[in-house]
């Protein structure tokens, strides 16, 4: 697959922090390909989410160069080529769950009758048909962050960016909300660039696991998953599943470690 | 509905029976401190009440007709200095949020503009306003706008500036115009802090259009009944004490129709209504 055809592409990406200097990341390169899940995961505070923030040109890398769907990230986000899904859902809660939906249609200019069409999609999609006319402060957690998932991918966006979506619900529904997301992604075709700091969650996930190192972050190695598609509840049970979190594990660990010699 | 409704009657009893019982225990000890209880310091409510129903003046109409007609006028001025002000607070609520130079350069004004006192500021107003041919009551309305725009102003702006980060990081996503921002995150986040901010001016815009009813000279409104029942005091205490109340109620028909409109405009949880 040639460049060109990356949705996401980071060139040595480094990010410092005007405020005491501090360095996030530091030469940062990736691709990102089409259909891809791609998880990033690191320690705590090691500038995962400054990364996400990047490739979304929320944040201005301090050096390097970010190119989304072939374009600056500038361009690609004026021309919404990203949806954007963070660890607390961020619905407005003066707005119905079909308008929290709509949000970004409306945006994009689209007429009532076609954003109730697709708002009525999205729903079905994220399994909350019937909850339409509910208030934010009517639902849970998990179905919060249902529906700004389906905000996110209302407008069909070949990118999906996720912070820790799920970071803060309790285990059962994260593992059924992992579920939901295969399933979103299969039935989308989008592309997901998801950070998280589970290794379980990573590897369940994505196609590659793109693993950082403490901060200033950098990329300590990347794990082809080879996991069988579908992903179902047995997939956590296999011993392929084991071995690669062992794997992401033990290159955490390279890394804290390296940065341990740095420090020294 | 109904046991707000008895909570409403018994604090009314309440307040009523407090009233009377301190003027009872007043009279029977010949209270001298704080001041003398009597039927000219503390009329009897009942009285005040039933003055409401006596002719105003020989032959004249009942005062509660008069009080009314006055309470009316006082209300145009107070809801049209109501509507200038707080569209003014709004407006510079949404320069200042665009804005940190102008925050910083204007913000200290505005708050100095409610430390000069608006008996110094109404005869200016009436003075400037007077001789350009509009009515007179308009005065009495910018007068009222004076003491509405500030907490509006101060009160929009913080609820401009209350959306999570994160929602701006959504926005931002979406590359939305401030204008779109303003209007489909600013201003509906705003609106608890704006509705907060109505109900004291609500309030404030009756205080202010009653006050400059004085400088201006306007007989028609409760200022002017006020002052008129002052001079007679001596000898009617009930019509002043009649006609506080009737300026009482007015404020807080105000109030209500402040909360009336919060509760159909603004959708928040239910924790959320006071």
């Amino acid at each position: 697959m040639n460049e060109q055809a990356a949705v996401v592409s980071l060139k040595s990406v480094t990010k410092d922090f005007a405020r005491g200097g501090v360095r996030a990341l530091e030469e940062i390169d990736l691709d990102v390909r089409p259909r891809e899940f791609i998880s990033l995961i690191g320690p705590s505070g090691c500038g995962k989410s400054t990364l996400l923030r990047i490739i979304g040109d929320l944040v201005q890398p301090t050096a390097g160069e970010v190119v989304v769907n072939g374009k600056q990230a500038h361009q690609a986000r004026l021309d919404r080529d990203y949806g954007i899904v963070f660890q607390d859902a961020v619905l407005y809660d003066w707005r119905t769950v079909a308008k929290n939906i709509a949000l970004p249609l409306e945006m994009l200019g689209w007429d009532r009758e076609r954003r109730s069409e697709r708002v009525g999609e999205m729903v079905k999609l994220v399994e909350l048909a019937g909850f339409e006319d509910h208030y934010p402060w009517q639902l849970s957690g998990g179905m919060q962050q249902r529906v700004s998932i389906a905000r996110a991918l209302a407008f069909d966006p070949p990118l999906l960016l996720m912070d820790e979506p799920f970071g803060a619900l309790d285990e059962m529904t994260r593992e059924r909300m992992n579920m939901e997301l295969l399933r979103i992604w299969q039935e989308s075709g989008s592309t997901i660039v998801f950070v998280t700091h589970s290794i379980a969650e990573a590897v369940f996930l994505s196609t590659r696991v793109v693993v950082l190192s403490p901060r200033p972050a950098r990329i300590t190695g990347v794990v082809d998953n080879d996991l069988p598609q579908p992903r179902n509840t047995d997939t956590r049970e296999q011993e392929r599943f084991f071995e690669l979190v062992t794997e992401v594990r033990e290159l955490l660990r390279t890394g804290d470690r390296s940065g341990e010699e740095l420090r020294a | 509905m109904l046991r707000r409704g008895l909570v409403f009657v018994a604090v009314l009893a309440g307040l009523w029976a407090l009233w009377e019982a301190y003027r009872a225990f007043g009279v029977a000890v010949s209270l001298t401190w704080p001041f003398e209880v009597n039927g000219r310091t503390m009329p009897h409510i009942h009285d005040m009440i039933g003055q409401l129903f006596e002719p105003s003046r020989r032959n004249g109409p009942l005062l509660i007709e008069v009080l009314g007609k006055a309470a009316l006028f006082t209300a145009k001025e107070a809801a049209v200095g109501f509507a200038l002000g707080a569209g003014v607070g709004f407006l510079i609520a949404v320069a200042l949020v665009h804005s940190t130079l102008l925050q910083r350069g204007f913000l200290p004004y505005i708050v100095a503009s409610q430390t000069i006192p608006i008996l110094a500021i109404a005869p200016m107003v009436v003075v400037w306003l007077g001789g350009r041919g509009l009515p007179g009551w308009f005065s009495v309305s910018v007068i009222a706008a004076y003491l509405t725009f500030f907490p509006v102003a101060i009160n929009a702006l913080r609820g401009l500036q209350s959306a999570d980060p994160r929602a701006h990081e959504l926005m931002n996503s979406y590359a939305a115009s401030r204008w779109t921002v303003l209007w489909k995150l600013r201003v509906p986040a705003s609106l608890p802090y704006l509705f907060a901010a109505f109900k004291i001016a609500a309030t404030a815009c009756v205080v202010g259009a009653i006050i400059g009813e004085l400088p201006a000279s306007i007989q028609d409104g409760l200022g002017g009944a006020i002052l008129n029942f002052n001079q007679y005091y001596a000898s009617s205490p009930e019509s002043l004490w009649a006609t506080n109340i009737i300026a009482a109620l007015l404020g807080i028909a105000f109030f209500l129709v402040i909360v009336l409109a919060e509760k159909l405009v603004v959708r928040r949880a239910p924790e959320h209504f006071v």
